[in-house]
């Protein structure tokens, strides 16, 4: 046994109180084998790790129980951290060198002003003995192995200069420096890319063969746990509520929180219709909200309820100043073309920075677009979007409202609830006060929440709750579509079963037209009928869900659709697949679908609403096959 | 590098140049000019006002001809290192403000040591020893040390130097060394005077840098790197010098462009209060008898010492933090 924990309990000191924060907490690693504590965000598990490294805030204390720590380079001499004071010189050797960490958000985890060489080589020096030539030697080649391209720059490199993938690979090698015998691994790739997650899942593994440490893996995703685990231990308020080997807690799960929690995640092989089953299930109710509504006359229902035309947006980049002006161009959207029926929920997809919240933001008249047209159809009366102004864009405004993605930063915490939800309907001077109060009341019963809330702020309530507040805040003026830039990725997977349902019956109640951008393919199958792939500011693939997931053309998509960890045993990753690179570089995607800029490229259609991009000489029944 | 101070040493120039039209305009507001206040002056001393001299200084000085004209001429004269000729004074301004623009660096200089000896220690312990005793009783005399106006402090110190010690700690040298050239003695006796206004003008600046020292480093204590550092196993001395220290400096090489003209311009009075033989005195004299030359000479030279501030502290960012360093010539 390499690490063992026995009863341990920790509190948290809140103005002079404790706080339990961790009860009667048992389990153990052997060595070379991974466990994933699994649990929703305040479970307990990030402290359970804490505590393991002897890291936990200032007002937190462990209060009983045992961290048994057995050392086989020493012999097999055993430690109880829990007893050891945390910044003692025998902890301090621990820390770092036979056990240690990676965070959940690779920038802030690194110094901003130190270089990745001086931080990861830190490590060595404080706990071998290396000479200072042998330390950079030994940092290079650790470099080298986690996957960076040229690890002598990259000694020499701040973070900031390195994507996210590349700064977590540095965090790895940091962590991996001293050869430890257990890595605690903190939601190592929930700030990732799903292909850049793939990528270090499948590194974490293979140094882990190699060197032959265990790993204690905590996530909140049930997807990583299944191609990841050997043990799998689920913490709920605290406490241990099923542990057991991963074959076992996968197919019969006992304890009813870890079945809801099954039940939560969004899967591929959902039937049609098929529901997910939140942990904590809202009732929808709706007022007259909506429902007054005029109905959609037949002929309207013809024209798409929004077109989007040949939209090109690009930034220059600046560089130098007034003296020395140097600009470059960046397309952030380029020749974006799509249409979007009534009623239906249209997915974008896409990893950070392919452009779909620029698009999203252009769209909603936020951001102006080089080129493109944009045509709104407003019940059989078309309009283009792009010519309003002043009183016009002022009254198509109501029409179309924005769910944003981070739920904390989308209200303002000086306003309470009934300010925020009243607000629009203040600027749009809908209603006299009396009939504003009402609207607010109906619009909080109709996301779940209770009435008597609306004179709290934004603090008191949980990030679920915060993005059920900003759903109300959208209907509030009662649109006809809603664009809704991944309201559910900052969401624990619990909520984010509740949301989604919140959405998808509020669509069906109210008529509703969705844009719903995310980078979650499993959540985007969940609650879309149509998807575009984007990548690199393009459209790569569009298509109807079915056929895009049962039939992927473009090298793009089935990457990012191989690259999903899927919740199931019987459907584990291909990490034999993953590659490093290629996938999101459009000149290295194969032919036809290479874009090197001088091949014209078409948007094909194969049928059935399918299409993708390709050389535009390229015949479209030689792709499908 | 040589390239960016190049570049920020030309953006100087025309900084500069705004600011001295500025300067001028300002000080050629109130109505009339020094000559006119001059003859009222007499006149209420019931002095007879010699007609012929005056039209004669108004030519030789300009006062007659447009505005834009004698500002060319002052800017002209100040590029050729001629700032000008002090009515007050009747003398050229260099000869007036000579030594005191010595005496003036020197006791900045010397405070904003004061205040960084003083406060990095008290604000390091401060944030390290959050809401302990120790922080509350520092905060305590911080606070009271930035709420007291320095020329009270002034006040108070005199008051009581004068009654428990008999002696008069005003000025900046003993009486025999006034007027006389510089010599060991005369240096060794302004420093024996110096320290009593290093710390009245200080003092406030002291307890600003350690609430601002205390909640830049609080700030730096929270963030998931420092407990990366830990996880390496660091020992807490060298893990807060290393990385949260290190980063907290940014804000204080920022404010060395402030600090320069507050303490200063702070110095003023408390150097008219205290008599010290500063530009402080000089300054409001030449400002309250509309001695436009000088006055003029002052504040530009208040301006230079702030465009230099900020551009030393701006360097020295860019020397310290790689972020400002390479983050502008990233996108090329």
């Amino acid at each position: 046994m390499l690490l063992s924990i026995e009863n341990l309990a920790v509190d948290f000191r809140l103005h002079g109180n404790p706080v339990p924060a961790v009860r009667d907490v048992s389990f153990s690693v052997c060595p070379g084998e991974t466990v994933a504590l699994v649990g929703e965000s305040g479970s307990g598990k990030s402290v359970t790790a804490q505590a393991v490294m002897g890291i936990l805030p200032r007002a937190a204390e462990i209060t009983a129980g045992q961290i048994l720590y057995t050392d086989p380079s020493e012999h097999g001499k055993t430690v109880d951290i829990a007893a050891l004071e945390p910044e003692s010189e025998s902890m301090r050797q621990i820390r770092g060198s036979s056990i240690s960490i990676i965070f959940q958000e690779p920038m802030t985890s690194l110094s901003p002003v130190h270089t990745i060489g001086d931080q990861i080589s830190e490590a060595l020096f404080l706990h071998r003995d290396a000479s200072f030539k042998e330390g950079i030697k030994l940092t290079e080649e650790m470099l080298r192995h986690v996957g960076f391209p040229d690890p002598v720059r990259a000694l020499r490199m701040y973070p900031f200069e390195l994507s996210g993938g590349l700064r977590q690979r540095a965090m790895i090698a940091m962590a991996m420096i001293c050869h430890p015998t257990l890595l605690i691994a903190d939601e190592p790739t929930t700030a990732l890319d799903v292909t850049i997650q793939a990528r270090i899942l499948k590194l974490i593994r293979e140094l882990q063969n190699e060197l032959g440490m265990a790993l204690l893996l905590i996530t909140h995703d049930l997807g990583v746990v299944a191609n990841m685990a050997d043990e799998v231990v689920v913490m709920y308020h605290g406490k241990i509520v099923e542990s057991g080997p991963l074959k076992t807690l996968f197919n019969q799960p006992e304890h009813p929180y870890l079945k809801a929690l099954m039940n939560a995640v969004p899967r591929f092989d959902m039937a049609e219709g098929e529901r997910l089953v939140p942990v904590r299930e809202i009732e929808l109710v709706t007022g007259t909200i909506g429902l007054d509504k005029k109905p959609w006359s037949k002929e309207s229902r013809q024209l798409p309820h929004l077109r989007v035309e040949d939209l090109s947006k690009s930034y220059s980049l600046r560089s130098g100043n007034w003296l020395s002006a140097k600009s470059s161009q960046m397309l952030a959207v380029d020749n974006v073309s799509f249409e979007v029926q009534q009623g239906e929920c249209f997915g974008l997809v896409g990893e950070s920075g392919c452009g779909k919240t620029t698009l999203s933001k252009i769209i909603m008249r936020a951001v102006k677009p080089d080129t493109g047209k944009i045509e709104y159809n407003n019940r059989g009366q078309l309009i283009d979007v792009r010519a309003l102004n002043g009183e016009e864009l002022m009254a198509f405004r109501q029409k179309m409202q924005f769910i944003f993605q981070d739920p904390f930063s989308a209200l303002s915490p000086r306003m309470t609830i009934f300010d925020i939800l009243r607000e629009p309907l203040i600027v749009h001077k809908t209603g006299d006060q009396q009939v504003q109060r009402e609207t607010t009341t109906e619009l909080m019963r109709m996301v779940g929440l209770d009435p008597r809330f609306l004179n709290r702020y934004p603090h008191s309530f949980s990030g679920g709750q915060r993005q059920r507040i900003g759903i109300a805040r959208a209907l509030a003026l009662r649109p006809d579509l809603l664009i809704c830039d991944e309201p559910v990725s900052a969401l624990d997977v619990s909520i984010q079963a509740q949301v989604l349902n919140l959405l998808k019956d509020l669509q069906q109640e109210l008529g509703l037209t969705y844009i719903f951008i995310s980078h979650n393919l499993a959540v985007i199958n969940y609650i879309a009928d149509r998807i575009a792939v984007m990548c690199c500011g393009r459209i790569v693939e569009m298509a109807p869900r079915e056929i895009l997931f049962a039939n992927p053309i473009h090298p793009y998509t089935r990457a990012l659709l191989s690259a999903v960890p899927h919740p199931e045993l019987n459907q584990p990753l291909d990490f034999d697949a993953i590659t490093d690179g290629a996938a999101s570089e459009p000149s290295l995607w194969s032919a036809p679908f290479t874009i090197d800029g001088n091949t014209p490229m078409a948007f094909l259609s194969l049928g059935d609403g399918h299409f993708v991009r390709a050389a535009a000489n390229c015949n479209a029944s030689d792709l499908a096959a | 590098m040589l390239a960016y101070i190049l570049r920020r040493l030309l953006g100087m120039i025309p900084t500069l140049l705004v600011i001295s039209m500025l300067v001028f305009v300002i000080i050629q507001l109130p109505p009339g000019d020094y000559l006119e206040s001059y003859i009222a002056e007499l006149e209420s001393q019931g002095e007879s006002v010699d007609e012929q001299k005056i039209a004669f200084l108004r030519e030789e000085y300009g006062l007659d001809r447009p505005l834009y004209e004698q500002y060319l001429a002052w800017l002209g004269g100040m590029l050729q290192g001629d700032f000008g000729y002090s009515f007050e004074y009747s003398l050229p301004v260099t000869e007036v403000v000579g030594d005191r623009l010595f005496l003036t660096v020197l006791i900045s200089v010397v405070t904003i040591l004061f205040t960084w000896v003083i406060a990095f220690p008290i604000g390091i312990y401060s944030a390290t020893h959050q809401y302990s005793w120790g922080d509350y009783g520092l905060s305590f005399l911080g606070f009271i040390g930035l709420a007291t106006p320095n020329f009270l402090l002034a006040l108070v110190m005199l008051y009581f130097a004068n009654v428990y010690f008999g002696t008069s700690i005003g000025g900046l040298m003993a009486a025999e060394y006034i007027d006389a050239p510089w010599s060991m003695d005369k240096m060794i006796s302004v420093l024996e005077h110096l320290w009593i206004p290093v710390v009245v003008i200080g003092t406030s600046g002291t307890a600003g840098m350690i609430r601002r020292l205390r909640a830049n480093l609080l700030d730096e204590l929270q963030k998931q790197y420092v407990v990366t550092g830990r996880a390496k196993g660091l020992p807490p001395g060298k893990l807060l010098i290393k990385y949260p220290l290190r980063v907290s400096l940014n804000f204080f090489i920022a404010d060395i462009g402030n600090l320069l003209p507050t303490v200063i311009s702070g110095a003023e009075i408390v150097a008219v209060v205290m008599s010290l033989p500063t530009t402080g005195p000089i300054l409001l004299a030449a400002l309250q008898s509309q001695d436009m030359y000088l006055a003029g000479s002052f504040l530009m030279f208040l301006a230079v010492l702030t465009v230099f501030g900020v551009l030393v502290s701006d360097i020295a960012l860019a020397i310290l933090d790689p972020r400002i360093r390479l983050q502008g010539d990233m996108d090329k």
